[in-house]
């Protein structure tokens, strides 16, 4: 214990207060950290599944199948395909992202960022991680029960996840499914107070609004949108649950529900969620693109007002997802509208991170590179999602590859890639020691290339017309000729997932025997760069809480020498009292 | 490379010049932000001694591109509701369309047609069985003359305008969503169980054409599959009075 540690570091806590049922952000962002990784490669697991069953439908498994489905039951049946894609999407989504960005990331940055000793609420943040573990166990049960898994896909569409009889899987794996959703909700619920409550009252002197990271302002804003839709959700979840068990009918027409009120509470949810998905990332990019092209953020105030945009915007075009569900036509074309007036603030962030390289002095760390990645994929993703903005279009892409191709050009081009540069980025301050640079770049460039190869395709396969979540294709005749491209994107998928490995052992290797890191080893200006790396537990992290001097992306900046001023730094011109006059340069930020 | 199926229906060409004004537009922007990302790259990699330029924004650099792309976004969104209306929120007239019910249920179709009366009979879904699959009801003056087609078969005259009653059967609680698709008419509408959904096309080419379930509906989703046989009106009416005679 260094001499400079703060009062509440006296006693030693006991192992399992300091690392378990730990109160410290850090420590509960890296819990979420490894958690939602052994989820990402359980979801990418079924991913691997479900690309064998396109390439060589039911045909039997070498190895796995055995493994997975019992000896003599190693082909794939057509309930079991709809379970898998029902899992994946689960998992990934509520699983993986959600707790990934939020959780994990969330909860690391956001004391550390705005130069605060710990969230505003410590116990309250402990429970928002252990709440969760009920749906950690519940829906791997899920796999395995009686039943099997839910098959009602990710969106469980009532009647078909209403109606025990109606799909296997929509017994007891349903159930499981509604009940590890409530307790990731109840968690996000929780969490999102909590980063709340932290950014507005527990900012370090001089850290104003608009002296905020990116970063955080994304964090902050996809918390407000977790507080406000994460409750709809419940709802939705605890009426389908009434009507499972105690004989309603929200959602039956029998008893005079409407199966279409699901859809809407379902996507007036699912809808900003998808930005609870992406606006993390969004705000990290930014910060990573700016501190390595050396060159302060372009628009930064025109950024928190996309994100606001977005997220406002977000909350009126959950329709797009019902175009041809038999809701109202011209309730379509409302909801067209307001679907592609939010291309705008998106479009409105990609020339701001354009602008950002222009001019810069970029260095090609593996984080950049991720996050290069992310911005031109999100191209893809954002433009792709035009076409199913469009309503006459959209009647034909719906429903099929090209959507799948959309959301995963966002969600893996987006989300995925941008953990993958959170993750080089601020490992050295999660762990105190260095990322491997070789394998990180070695762990990009297949993972990069095999994306593309996986999921460019699939916007052909639905320009064919080709269905989602069909277990064979080839029953139709018109998807046969669509057999080899399938078959390439398989391939490409285990690539994809073998390039995993990389990172996996990156990882593993670094934690061990990495080069320890220094304080602020990508000499960056924000505050989580001046406490040490990594941070003293028990609600430490600052030897003495900084001060702001200014925001945080004033890189080459003519006041100083370096590359960098740090926000905490004070002025480089001190108050001398000089004689002549002297001509003030501009400062920078807000 | 296959790409868009062929186009028999005659509002589809309206939707095919749409997605291809949405590909110029978005292979546009594409193109251009990629190409400026990476000469950007290339252009201002690091080099050891510069000094990246201190800018943070320029203020009418940014209203021009906002103003742009919202002009751009705003207009793709008003060019589509006039195919859009005519698809999904107008109508051919039902006195002179040719009629049919299609009921969809797991896993397959069925087609009803209202014969001379043009008027479908009444179904009532607790008569539902294994022998009266649709639920007729089977002294309704109106149903007398109604034709039930195979399962899994559907008959349309070529170049006429047809109105499609699309229903999801509701026995008691056990039906689910399903979604009539054929790709060739660039046609989809969910069928929702306790709505009856009308949809309407024209189609102009004679053929067989594979009908699809687009919407998951359960274990057997994946081979919920029928075809859709567009014929001369002499075909159809004979095809009509064969399947008349066969019931």
């Amino acid at each position: 214990m260094s001499a400079h540690a703060p009062a509440t570091n006296h006693h030693e806590l006991p192992f399992i207060r300091k690392y378990v049922f730990s109160t410290d952000h850090k420590t509960i962002g890296v819990q979420f950290l490894f958690t939602t990784l052994i989820y990402l490669s359980i979801g990418g697991l079924l991913a691997m599944l479900i690309r064998t069953q396109m390439a060589w439908p039911w045909q039997e498994i070498p190895v796995f199948g055995a493994l997975l489905y019992g000896p003599g039951g190693n082909v794939l049946l057509p309930e079991q395909y709809i379970g898998l894609v029902t899992m994946h999407g689960t998992i990934m989504i509520f699983f993986f992202i959600i707790p990934m960005l939020s959780g994990a990331f969330g909860n690391f940055l956001i004391p550390l960022m705005i130069g605060a000793r710990d969230m505003a609420f410590p116990r309250l943040n402990l429970l928002s991680y252990w709440i969760l573990w009920p749906a950690f166990i519940m829906i791997l049960l899920a796999l395995v029960i009686e039943g099997g898994p839910p098959s009602a896909g990710w969106t469980s569409y009532a009647p078909l996840s209403d109606l025990p009889t109606a799909v296997p899987g929509s017994g007891n794996g349903q159930t499981l499914w509604i009940l590890s959703l409530l307790f990731i909700g109840a968690g996000s619920i929780l969490g999102a107070m909590n980063y709340i409550t932290t950014i507005l009252l527990l900012r370090a002197p001089g850290m104003h609004l608009f002296r905020m990271p990116m970063t955080v302002w994304a964090l902050l804003i996809t918390a407000s949108l977790v507080l406000l839709a994460t409750p709809v959700l419940t709802s939705a979840l605890i009426l389908l649950t009434l009507d499972r068990t105690v004989g309603t009918h929200f959602f039956l027409p029998i008893g005079g529900g409407v199966p279409i009120l699901w859809q809407h509470l379902f996507w007036f949810y699912s809808h900003p969620a998808v930005y609870i998905m992406i606006l993390p990332a969004m705000g990290m990019t930014s910060d990573i693109l700016s501190a390595f092209a050396r060159k302060p953020l372009f628009g930064y105030k025109a950024m928190v007002f996309s994100i606001m945009g977005i997220a406002g915007l977000g909350f009126i075009v959950w329709g797009h997802h019902m175009f041809v569900s038999g809701m109202n036509p011209l309730l379509g074309t409302s909801f067209m509208v307001a679907t592609m007036v939010i291309a705008l603030p998106s479009s409105i962030k990609t020339f701001n991170w354009l602008a950002t390289l222009w001019r810069g002095n970029i260095q090609f760390t593996t984080a950049m590179l991720n996050a290069i990645a992310f911005v031109s994929m999100f191209i893809i993703g954002g433009l792709s999602g035009v076409y199913g903005a469009a309503t006459p279009v959209d009647m034909f892409i719906h429903d099929t590859y090209f959507v799948v191709g959309h959301l995963h050009y966002v969600l893996f081009g987006g989300s995925l890639f941008g953990v993958f540069a959170g993750i080089y980025y601020w490992f050295p301050k999660m762990f105190g020691r260095m990322l491997d640079e070789r394998l990180g770049k070695l762990h990009f460039v297949p993972t990069f290339i095999a994306f593309n190869c996986v999921f460019f395709p699939m916007f052909i396969l639905g320009t064919n017309g080709m269905m989602r979540r069909i277990a064979d294709p080839y029953v139709y005749d018109m998807f046969k000729p669509l057999l080899g491209i399938n078959q390439f994107m398989t391939y490409s998928a285990y690539v994809l997932g073998a390039a995993q490995l990389i990172f996996a052992i990156n990882i593993i290797y670094s934690l061990m025997r990495g080069p320890k890191a220094a304080a602020n080893p990508w000499q960056a200006n924000t505050l989580e760069w001046v406490a040490a790396s990594s941070p003293p537990l028990r609600h430490g992290n600052f030897e003495t809480i900084p001060t702001v001097y200014r925001g945080p992306y004033e890189y080459s900046s003519p006041e100083v020498e370096e590359d960098w001023y740090p926000q905490n730094r004070p002025p480089a011109m001190p108050e001398r009292v000089t004689p002549e006059p002297v001509i003030v340069p501009q400062p920078g930020g807000d | 490379m296959p790409w868009l199926p062929p186009n028999i229906s005659t509002f589809g060409k309206d939707v095919d010049s749409l997605f291809y004004l949405v590909l110029a537009a978005t292979m546009i922007a594409f193109v251009l932000t990629e190409a400026a990302l990476f000469v950007f790259l290339a252009r201002y990699r690091h080099r050891e001694g510069r000094k990246a330029a201190y800018v943070h924004g320029h203020r009418n650099l940014e209203v021009t591109w906002t103003v742009g792309a919202g002009v751009l976004w705003a207009g793709l969104a008003l060019i589509q509701v006039g195919t859009w209306w005519n698809i999904k929120g107008s109508f051919p007239p039902e006195d002179s369309s040719v009629l049919f019910e299609l009921t969809a249920r797991q896993f397959e179709w069925q087609a009803r047609y209202p014969g001379p009366d043009r008027a479908f009979g009444a179904v009532d879904s607790t008569l539902i069985s294994s022998g009266n699959p649709l639920g007729l009801v089977s002294n309704d003056a109106a149903g007398k003359d109604d034709i039930v087609g195979p399962i899994n078969t559907v008959h349309v005259p070529v170049n006429q305008n047809i109105l499609v009653f699309l229903r999801s059967r509701a026995q008691d609680y056990k039906e689910v969503i399903h979604s009539f698709f054929v790709p060739q008419l660039r046609l989809k509408q969910d069928a929702v169980p306790g709505l009856t959904i009308k949809v309407w096309f024209n189609a102009m080419q004679s053929g067989t054409y594979e009908i699809a379930c687009a919407e998951l509906c359960g274990l057997g989703h994946y081979r919920m599959r029928a075809m859709l046989t567009v014929e001369a009106q002499d075909q159809f009416n004979a095809w009509l009075q064969k399947t008349n005679a066969g019931q």
